[in-house]
C-alpha cells in the first residue's frame, strides 16, 4: 500500500525591521503589516509552523527579530523557526530563549561551516536548520549555487554538495529556498527539489515560487518533506483551510 | 496549580513554561534538588542528545531525586527527550543509562522504512495518536477514555520532531503510537504516575494544550 505523501505547511514570514515585507527575488520589498498579527491568523487558521526571517540583518550584522519573536511565541502553540543573522551559538541561545524552536542558519555557516556543529551539539540538530538559497548556476548547466546576504552574495559552493556536507555537519533540516522563483509566483523550482531531496536523508522545507496550491502539491512530489508559502498566504490569495483543503485533494496528507 | 520545570541546562525551557502558564498553571522553573524535592507535580522538557540530558540531571545531582519522587508518586511528565530518558537506557551515541522509570530501552529510528525505502531521519512531522495494536492502558480498537489522553480521539495529530525512538518494554506500558514510515513508533508512554510523551504538546496546537490541561488534572488527584 502506498501511504499518502504527508507534508508540513509552513508560513514563511519575512520581517525587516517592524514589518512584515515581501519581495521578489528577495529584492523589491514591499510591506504588509505587523508580523505578529500575521503569525497569530495563520495560528488560528491551522498552519503547521511559522519562519521567521530578518530578511536584512545579516547584511547589517544584527538580529530585530527577537522582540516580534517573543510576542509570537506567547499566543502560538506550534513550532517557530527563526533565521536572518545568527551567528554564534549564543545568537541561537538567545533566539530560542525567546521561544524559538529551530534556528535557520545561512551566512554565518558558508562563512563558517563548524558552526552547524556546534549548534547541533548545543542544541541538538532538530535545532539546526540548514538554510540554502540556491539559484542557477550560469556556468555549469543542471547546478545551483549557495548564495547569502539575502541572495547578493554567491558562495561559489554547489547546493547539493553544499546540502550534504550540512547534513554530515550536524544539520537536522534544510531550509532550500529558490531565489530564481522567489516571489514570482509562478511555480517552484522542481529540479532543485528534486537534486536537493534526493541527495540528503533529512526532512527538507521547500520555498521559492509557489504562486498557488498547484505549484506547492509539485514541490511535494518533487521531494520536500515540507512548503514554505508566502505570497500565497500573505496577499489573501487564499487561507489556510481552504489552501490544506486544495493541498489534500492533490492527494497529499496535511494536518487536519 | 503549581508545576516545577526541570531545568537541567539543555533545553528550551520557555515554550513548555508558556503553554502551562497559557493554562493557568503556576510554574516553577528549577534545577534544584530541594525545590524539586518539595514539587508535587513535574515536567522534564528536552530537546537535545540523551547523553547530554542525562550528563545535565547526574551533574545537578538529579537522578536520585527523581526516582525518589516516582516512587513516592509524584506525577512526572517526561516530553520528548524528557521521555527517553524515563526509559533504561538509549542507543543514541553509545549506549547510556536512563533514569530506569519505566521498563524499555531508546533506539534509533530505522533509515528503511516498512517497505525498505529509504526515509527520513529524525522524524519531523505532525502526526496522529493512535490506540497500541496490543494496548493495555488503552483499550485496542477504542479510544483514550480513562487515559490522560482521554480528552482527545485517536486520530488527532501532535508534533513530532526525533531521531530516536522509545520501545517500551511491554504492552503495559504503551499509551499511544503514531505512524512513520509504515511501521508503529511509541508516541506515550504511562508507568502509574510517570507518563511521556514522545511529541511536543507545547508544540501541538490545541491538541497539545487540551492534554496538558489533562496532564494538570492529572496532578491535582
Amino acid at each position: 500500500m502506498e501511504a499518502k505523501k504527508k507534508v508540513r505547511l509552513i508560513a514563511r514570514l519575512d520581517v525587516k525591521g517592524e514589518n512584515l515585507v515581501k519581495g521578489i527575488q528577495l529584492e523589491g520589498l514591499r510591506k504588509l503589516g505587523d508580523p505578529h498579527e500575521f503569525a497569530c491568523r495563520y495560528y488560528e487558521q491551522g498552519i503547521d509552523e511559522l519562519l521567521y526571517i530578518d530578511i536584512v540583518a545579516s547584511l547589517y550584522g544584527r538580529n530585530n527579530l527577537s522582540e516580534i519573536v517573543r510576542r509570537t511565541c506567547s499566543d502560538v502553540f506550534i513550532p517557530v523557526t527563526v533565521g536572518g543573522g545568527l551567528r554564534s551559538v549564543e545568537d541561537v541561545r538567545h533566539i530560542l530563549s525567546m521561544g524559538a524552536d529551530k534556528a535557520a542558519i545561512n551566512t554565518a555557516a558558508i562563512k563558517d561551516p563548524t558552526l552547524i556543529t556546534r549548534v547541533a551539539e548545543s542544541f541538538g540538530s532538530q535545532c539546526m536548520v540548514l538554510s540554502i538559497q540556491a539559484k542557477k548556476s550560469r556556468d555549469r548547466a543542471g547546478c545551483w549555487e549557495a548564495y547569502y546576504d539575502n541572495g547578493r552574495q554567491h558562495s561559489g559552493l554547489d547546493v547539493v554538495e553544499w546540502a550534504k556536507r550540512g547534513v554530515e555537519l550536524g544539520a537536522g533540516e534544510i531550509l532550500l529556498t529558490s531565489v530564481d522563483c522567489e516571489g514570482l509566483q509562478q511555480g517552484m523550482d522542481l529540479d532543485l527539489i528534486r537534486a536537493v531531496t534526493s541527495a540528503v536523508n533529512v526532512p527538507v522545507i521547500c520555498g521559492g515560487g509557489a504562486g498557488k496550491a498547484a505549484d506547492l502539491i509539485a514541490g511535494a512530489q518533487a521531494g520536500a518533506s515540507a512548503l514554505a508559502a508566502a505570497a500565497i498566504l500573505h496577499y489573501n490569495k487564499t487561507d489556510v483551510p481552504r489552501l490544506k483543503a486544495e493541498l489534500r485533494a492533490g492527494g497529499l496528507e496535511v494536518r487536519a | 496549580m503549581k508545576v516545577t520545570v526541570i531545568d537541567y541546562g539543555l533545553s528550551n525551557l520557555l515554550s513548555v513554561e508558556r503553554a502551562l502558564t497559557h493554562l493557568g498553571a503556576q510554574v516553577e522553573i528549577t534545577g534544584q534538588a530541594d525545590q524539586i524535592r518539595q514539587s508535587g507535580a513535574l515536567v522534564l522538557p528536552g530537546v537535545g542528545a540523551f547523553r547530554d540530558g542525562m550528563a545535565g540531571l547526574e551533574k545537578l545531582g538529579l537522578i536520585p531525586v527523581l526516582r525518589e519522587k516516582c516512587a513516592q508518586g509524584t506525577p512526572l511528565l517526561g516530553i520528548c527527550l524528557g521521555m527517553q530518558m524515563l526509559f533504561e537506557e538509549s542507543e543514541e551515541f553509545g549506549l547510556h543509562q536512563g533514569l530506569g522509570l519505566i521498563p524499555g530501552r531508546v533506539v534509533r529510528i530505522p533509515d528503511r522504512d516498512a517497505e525498505g525505502r529509504p526515509q527520513r531521519v529524525p522524524h519531523i512531522s505532525w502526526d496522529p495518536l493512535l490506540v497500541p495494536q496490543d494496548g493495555a492502558l488503552a483499550r485496542p480498537g477504542q479510544d483514550f477514555a480513562g487515559t490522560v489522553l482521554g480528552a482527545i480521539q485517536p486520530g488527532q495529530e501532535c508534533y513530532f520532531v526525533h531521531g530516536y525512538e522509545a520501545k517500551p518494554a511491554g504492552p503495559q506500558y504503551r499509551l499511544a503510537d503514531t505512524a512513520y514510515g509504515g511501521r508503529r513508533v511509541c508516541a506515550a508512554a504511562q508507568k502509574g504516575r510517570v507518563i511521556g510523551f514522545q511529541f511536543h504538546p507545547e508544540k501541538s496546537g490545541p491538541v497539545g494544550l487540551a492534554l496538558l490541561k489533562s496532564f494538570l488534572e492529572l496532578c491535582e488527584n
